[in-house]
């Protein structure tokens, strides 16, 4: 293996095993961090402050029998968990979180996949996951599951919209569609979250939408669908649809943190001066650190928000966010054009 | 290796097209197609442009024939039974079309074996900078245009859907004085 190969193993290594302890850890995240705001304890049995939890659940879904419906669409059946994993183990790969560096003798630019068309990589990686609802309610031949796909797909396609808008608006000052120019922009300037709070609301509410967590899991309303594409699902294939949208979360933060935050960046504090490993390092636990904040939103509004209606879901995304984004894009190209930002 | 990875998604996409005419399930069909996309999209970034391969990605498998899916469930369209009957002029038709393609696509394997072989293009044209420089510049006029022609198709849609005069309301906030 050539030095660059072996270098972007190990970055892809890295980042998948961050990802894959993401799952396990949020499992028991998101029952003890409600439990505290409720004045209640959550898991605590298992393990140290009930750490290991999520160990103990992934066991139990391993064991659960296998179960497919006599009625259901079998290949499509087992096809739709695997494509629920897709966006969440490629999107990552555009996400930097370093400088250029040098290891061992070689230059390495701390992102996987260095490239000019980063982010439309990211978006449309991202797009493919409305697949894995889709054919898992229409391949389950079941009202409930059909009726949350269809939820699921017209929620999805519509919030790209104003999540896109969105993401174009913090391209602008930077000029560019690699992320790490964008990350470098912010180094030099402010970072857009100051800058481009419209845009910032815009993308943290469409990126909740996508992810179809609370206050916007129609397709999965367990009071109206019973749960929706998944009502079918038991064990390790429901498991998997859980990986996916936890991992979906995590890479949707990465790119937020990454677009309006800094990304692997502290204010007012340089590293350049340390060996590369050690950047590497550094920017790695920052990121991380700035991701699990967003984490820690999603958690908490789920859990303080109640679920929107239907309707009230579509016109918040056409009539309030889609005209938001759009405000916010004039307003960036013209401050931009003028030299301010 | 880039050879192994051309034959590989070269084979899955030619697979997949056929599987697309094909298969009697229109799902299926559909999802055929998302696969022939997908592999000609990598297929994009073997030949040096990523940016062509993620814009065909993100707007014809993550937008349109997702469209396509939607519509499918909704119609509840089932399997499409064989049918015996097909019509003289159907079947002369498409074998005149067939034999169209095939004439051309012979032509362009023709020009490939001779010396004429086309040039492939700078990076100027087919990077992010280059298509979007060409896009507002040359281009201006039809790429504004065809904006323009999305935007009457956008009208005329919502006006096809519009409810007609007296029509119950189907939005329920309406329904409250």
């Amino acid at each position: 293996m050539s030095p660059s190969a072996l270098a972007l193993a190990a970055m892809m290594a890295l980042w998948l095993s961050a990802l894959l302890a993401v799952a396990p850890f949020m499992l028991w995240f998101e029952r003890r961090a409600p439990a505290f705001m409720q004045d209640r304890l959550g898991p605590n049995r298992v393990g140290p402050l009930g750490l290991i939890q999520g160990i103990a659940d992934a066991v139990k879904f391993i064991f659960k029998e296998e179960f497919t419906p006599a009625s259901a669409d079998r290949p499509l059946f087992l096809l739709a968990p695997i494509l629920a994993l897709i966006p969440a183990l490629t999107t990552y790969l555009v996400i930097p979180f370093g400088p250029e560096v040098e290891i061992a003798g070689h230059r390495l630019n701390l992102v996987v996949v260095d490239s000019d068309s980063g982010v439309l990589l990211f978006l449309a990686l991202a797009s493919l996951g409305v697949y894995a609802l889709v054919l898992a309610g229409y391949s389950s031949n079941n009202k409930y599951s059909l009726m949350g796909s269809i939820r699921a797909s017209a929620q999805m396609v519509s919030y790209e919209l104003a999540l896109t808008t969105a993401v174009v608006c913090a391209l602008i000052p930077a000029g560019s569609l690699n992320l790490s120019e964008i990350v470098d922009y912010q180094r030099a300037h402010l970072w857009q979250a100051l800058t481009q709070p419209v845009g910032l609301l815009v993308f943290l509410v469409a990126a909740f939408a996508e992810t179809n967590r609370l206050p916007f899991d129609l397709p999965e309303a367990e009071s109206e669908l019973v749960a929706g594409y998944l009502t079918e699902y038991g064990g390790l294939r429901w498991a998997m649809f859980f990986m996916g949208e936890y991992m979906s979360m995590t890479t949707l933060s990465a790119l937020c943190v990454t677009l309006y935050f800094g990304g692997w960046t502290l204010p007012f504090a340089d590293f350049g001066g340390l060996p590369g490993l050690a950047q590497a390092a550094i920017g790695f636990t920052v990121l991380v650190a700035k991701i699990f904040l967003f984490l820690f939103l999603f958690v908490w509004v789920r859990w303080t928000f109640p679920r929107f209606r239907y309707d009230q879901l579509m016109r918040l995304g056409w009539k309030a966010l889609l005209p938001l984004a759009v405000l916010q894009f004039v307003v960036t190209a013209a401050l931009t054009i003028a030299g301010v930002l | 290796m880039e050879a192994a990875v051309f034959l590989l998604f070269g084979l899955v996409a030619l697979v997949s097209a056929i599987m697309v005419v094909a298969h009697r399930n229109p799902v299926y069909a559909t999802m055929s197609l998302v696969v022939t996309l997908v592999a000609t999209a990598v297929l994009f970034v073997l030949l040096g442009s990523p940016f062509l391969a993620a814009l065909q990605i993100l707007l014809y498998t993550g937008a349109i024939l997702v469209l396509f899916l939607f519509v499918i469930m909704l119609l509840n369209i089932g399997r499409e039974r064989p049918s015996g009957a097909r019509t003289t002029a159907q079947t002369w038709g498409s074998v005149l079309l067939a034999l169209l393609l095939a004439g051309s696509l012979c032509r362009l394997l023709w020009d490939a074996h001779s010396d004429s072989v086309p040039a492939p293009l700078e990076v100027q044209f087919t990077s992010l900078r280059g298509v979007s420089d060409l896009l507002f510049s040359t281009y201006l006029l039809p790429f504004e245009m065809i904006g323009l022609l999305l935007l009457v198709a956008v009208v005329a849609a919502s006006w096809v859907a519009r409810r007609a005069e007296g029509e119950p309301p189907v939005d329920p906030e309406e329904e409250r004085p």
